[in-house]
């Protein structure tokens, strides 16, 4: 029973990094039809980001708060990675906006390998420590559960954020923009809507959310690395269409789940195999996942819009 | 008169929309027949449920006393029944004359492991192929256009091309969509020309309009739907006369 | 052939005859000069022949089919653990090559098939993705099987794969004959030369082909397809099974031509270069895949033997190493083609009829 109670308290701390760069992908998708393939890499960037800027901080000011040096950390991520978003939309994306299908999705590979091999020039090929400035000493509230601050931290943060996301699509000018350029790009301009400042902010926003994301993920971990952003950023991308692509509600819920099955399934994978299987196999759950929701239901577990739009 | 198509109390729903409801009809071999109705009334819905793409929620097609496989666009051709698009879906990378080839597709049988021996069989197929879609070019009058990549053709030069690809299906029925949509005077005149014709050579004609002179003039039977619901089928010169088919073109004020 | 033999500029439009010629010596005498810069540049065309098929099997799956398959590398995965383990002392048994290539490319095609049933009813980004996943399925197992049961040997890989043995002639040997010497390398080029060009032909024929014009036609618009009576998941199907299949005979040669087999040769950056070959050279057009292919591997290795020099004598130490170049170039190359020039660097012209069967002119 306790080790069922701390994989899900894993699963949700993961989870909940996964739904916010979830909620990336599925506002890009919602207004182009795009599967931004090198949304993943956005939280590599913003990881770095931010170990680079805290470190140098601690080298000049040794007594800076740690608190203070990740709040100034994970803004800098954030700014870095809203640009590069920005450029990425205005250099790549816009172009092709009327392209045959193929041809975004194909750039936006090349975009992620390519930001994944500046950051291989920048950053190294090595593997860095993340400065724990939270703590990470486990507490236990129930025997045999263990949490630590940052995983709180975690959790707080991305529902936050995410509250406040739904805020701002829901409430304000800005949010209604939005869902009028995901409905209709023309009928949106007509309204006098500016449609190609609405995507660039819905990438710069998006880019926020995976820095911030980024930040935390290299802070429960403690590392973090050039090629850090691949796999969250696809499994992200599994979160988004389990709970159906274009709906933030669904991308949130997407994540906890997936990180819900990611941390049980490792649990017991060994025992559901007879031994056979273990937890290296991890990372299969998000693909078989992927595949049997679009295979079984494409418009995911809360979609019901039915985007026929490739 | 000999059945080639009857529609039996044809049904199809998008969530809470009623598209078709209980649409009977029967199409006799060698006739043209028409279906037209104001926007929305269905009529394309039909096409998309008699050849597959959609799925009927009630109701069935029998053609040629045999019933029509449901959701299975290639088995509906391979039935002998081809349809053209309101609007004209060719195959963009490839020339006029490959178009036609390709629609040729369902009645030739080379395996691949034929094409990688290019044994006789597969060549004289494949000669027997191009042959025919050079024959169908010259009877839809683009021959000339063999070699050009389809998208680089005129409007009506892309409409006979679609109805050429048709053909080369080797369908008993075919099936226009608006096939006089966006055509001026004369296209329509010459398109005319060449429904007769195909129906001259034995092929049995279904044809969605909106253009109410080229349907009154080409068609021997048709049926009036309004609303997905079939509201009159005779002659022309009788359905022109139809109360309900003057007000559901007029009276509601939708427009026709 | 004819359509390499046509992209070579001026040449090609006006004298196709003296063109294909070129082709033809070019091909017969590329690994003779490349020795003269040295061995590893034979090696290096070996390698570029070998992604040639990789190119021209993922480029009728892509460019023909239109379906964006990013797990390719998968099927060349399975081209070669077939070998590594019907063919290496890892399970000691020794299978002649004959008899383990076909089986290789029977597997492939099999995964292909396995691949394809569920994720054909998927729309084009879709089937990137999950197709993307496969990929990695596959890679994970290689890289977990050997535990329990020992099986792939894990990160590790086989090693001693045999080598290629031609009915008693063994490619991996130097023949010697008086003080002449001929290098394994060249047989293992003329070889693989020779499987490119059957692969070529085999290719073209499909293009040209009731088979060909099926998958242009789905690839061009799906819907109409299917109104002409195209069974369209059958077309698929048989893309992702004869793409795989040349991805597994690809895999055969690789293993047994590298000698040993690990899951690092088979990740999910080796699915995106062999992709990038394609585009670069231009989906849908055999000419294309096969320069693109050229280049692409021919590239990074100019690369590493000029920009690892210049680096060392400018700065005193290498920035950028040979890796990083190269994902900088296939990154670089994919982005800017699609911005700059769609169609690739040979865009398709692709044929899929032969007019002349009937007497009619050909198409200029």
């Amino acid at each position: 029973m306790e080790t069922l109670l701390q994989q899900l308290l894993n699963g949700l701390v993961v989870g909940s990094v996964y739904a916010l760069v979830a909620l990336g992908y599925t506002m890009v998708y919602g207004i182009l039809g795009l599967i931004n393939f090198a949304h993943g890499e956005v939280l590599m960037v913003g990881a770095l980001t931010a170990l680079t800027v805290i470190s140098t901080l601690m080298g000049i000011a040794p007594d800076t708060p740690p608190l203070l040096l990740l709040g100034v950390g994970l803004l800098a991520a954030m700014v870095v990675c809203m640009i590069v978003a920005f450029l990425m939309e205005r250099l790549a994306y816009r172009k092709l906006r009327n392209a045959p299908r193929l041809a975004p999705l194909i750039t936006a590979i090349g975009v992620s390998f390519l930001l994944q091999t500046l950051a291989m020039i920048v950053w190294g090929r090595n593997y860095h420590t993340f400065p724990q400035l939270i703590s990470t000493t486990p507490m236990q509230p129930i025997e045999g559960v263990f949490i630590n601050p940052i995983q709180i931290t975690t959790i707080v943060a991305s529902a936050v954020i995410m509250v406040g996301l739904v805020l701002l699509v829901t409430r304000t000018k800005l949010g209604r923009a939005m869902r009028a350029t995901a409905e209709n790009h023309r009928v949106a301009s007509l309204m006098g809507v500016d449609v190609n400042k609405i995507i660039a902010l819905t990438f710069v926003l998006g880019a926020a959310l995976a820095a911030v994301a980024g930040v935390l993920f290299a802070s429960n971990y403690g590392i973090a690395h050039y090629a850090m952003g691949f796999m969250p950023g696809l499994k992200a991308f599994t979160a988004a269409v389990l709970g159906g692509i274009g709906n933030l509600g669904g991308a949130m819920l997407g994540g906890i789940v997936l990180g819900l099955v990611e941390a049980v399934g490792a649990g017991y994978i060994e025992h559901l195999t007879f031994g056979f299987l273990n937890s290296s196999y991890q990372d299969i759950f998000a693909f078989v996942i992927l595949g049997i929701v679009l295979i079984f239901r494409p418009t995911g577990l809360l979609g019901e819009r039915v985007s026929d739009r490739a | 008169m000999i059945k080639l198509l009857e529609a039996r109390n044809i049904g199809k729903r998008f969530g809470g929309l009623t598209a078709l409801s209980e649409v009977s009809l029967t199409i006799a071999k060698g006739e043209v027949y028409g279906l037209i109705g104001p926007n929305g009334a269905g009529k394309t819905t039909f096409f998309n449920v008699l050849t597959g793409a959609y799925i009927p929620d009630e109701g069935e097609f029998v053609f040629n006393g045999i019933e029509l496989p449901v959701g299975k666009p290639h088995l509906v051709v391979e039935a002998g029944i081809a349809r053209t698009f309101q609007n004209i879906r060719l195959f963009g990378q490839m020339t006029a004359l490959e178009n036609v080839m390709a629609g040729h597709h369902i009645r030739t049988k080379a395996s691949v492991w034929g094409i990688l021996t290019q044994n006789k069989h597969t060549r004289e197929e494949e000669r027997l192929t191009t042959e025919r879609a050079y024959e169908l070019l010259k009877y839809v009058g683009i021959e000339r256009f063999a070699d050009t990549v389809c998208k680089n053709l005129s409007y009506g030069d892309q409409r006979r091309l679609e109805i050429a690809r048709a053909l080369a299906t080797e369908p008993q029925l075919l099936a226009l969509d608006e096939p006089a949509a966006g055509m001026n005077a004369t296209e329509t005149t010459q398109l005319k020309a060449l429904i007769e014709q195909i129906r001259h050579d034995g092929v049995t004609v279904l044809l969605i309009e909106h253009d109410v002179k080229l349907v009154m003039g080409l068609c021997d039977r048709l049926t009036v739907l309004d609303f997905g619901k079939k509201i009159a089928e005779d002659v022309p010169s009788v359905v022109q006369k139809n109360e309900a088919v003057i007000n559901a073109y007029l009276g509601g004020g939708k427009h026709a | 052939m004819d359509q390499l033999a046509e992209a070579i500029p001026y040449l090609g439009k006006r004298n196709p005859k003296a063109a294909r010629w070129l082709v033809i010596i070019i091909a017969l005498v590329a690994p003779i000069i490349a020795m003269m810069f040295g061995r590893t540049w034979v090696r290096i065309l070996d390698f570029a022949l070998l992604y040639m098929m990789l190119a021209l099997g993922l480029n009728l799956v892509v460019g023909f089919a239109g379906l964006l398959d990013l797990g390719y590398i998968a099927f060349y995965a399975v081209g070669a653990y077939t070998w590594a383990f019907l063919a290496s002392p890892h399970f000691g048994v020794h299978f002649p090559f004959w008899a383990v290539l076909p089986l290789g490319a029977g597997f492939a095609a099999l995964a292909g098939i396995i691949l394809g049933f569920p994720v054909l009813r998927l729309r084009g980004d879709y089937l990137a993705i999950v197709t993307l996943g496969f990929g990695e399925i596959v890679r994970i197992f290689m890289n977990n099987l050997n535990y329990p049961v020992n099986i792939t040997n894990g990160p590790q890989g086989i090693n001693a794969l045999d080598s290629m043995n031609l009915f008693g002639w063994d490619l991996a040997k130097s023949l010697t004959i008086g003080d002449f010497q001929i290098h394994s390398l060249y047989f293992y080029y003329y070889f693989f030369l020779a499987c490119v060009v059957g692969s070529i032909i085999f290719i073209q024929r499909l293009q040209i082909s009731r088979v060909g014009r099926a998958w242009a036609a789905m690839r061009d618009d799906e819907l109409a397809a299917k109104a002409i009576g195209i069974n369209t998941r059958n077309l698929k199907l048989l893309a992702f099974s004869l793409g795989a299949t040349f991805g597994g005979v690809a895999g055969g040669l690789f293993g047994s031509f590298q000698g040993f087999v690990s899951p690092e040769s088979f990740s999910l950056m080796e699915s995106i270069a062999v992709l990038t070959m394609v585009v670069f050279g231009g989906m849908g057009n055999i000419a294309g895949a096969v320069i693109g292919a050229l280049i692409l591997t021919a590239l990074p290795e100019i690369l590493r033997n000029i920009a690892v020099p210049v680096q060392e004598t400018l700065f005193g130490h290498v920035i950028l190493d040979p890796e990083v170049l190269r994902m900088l170039l296939l990154s670089l190359a994919m982005i800017l083609m699609m911005l700059l020039r769609p169609g690739g660097l040979i865009p398709a012209h692709a044929r899929y009829s032969r007019p002349e069967l009937v007497g009619k002119g050909v198409r200029t």
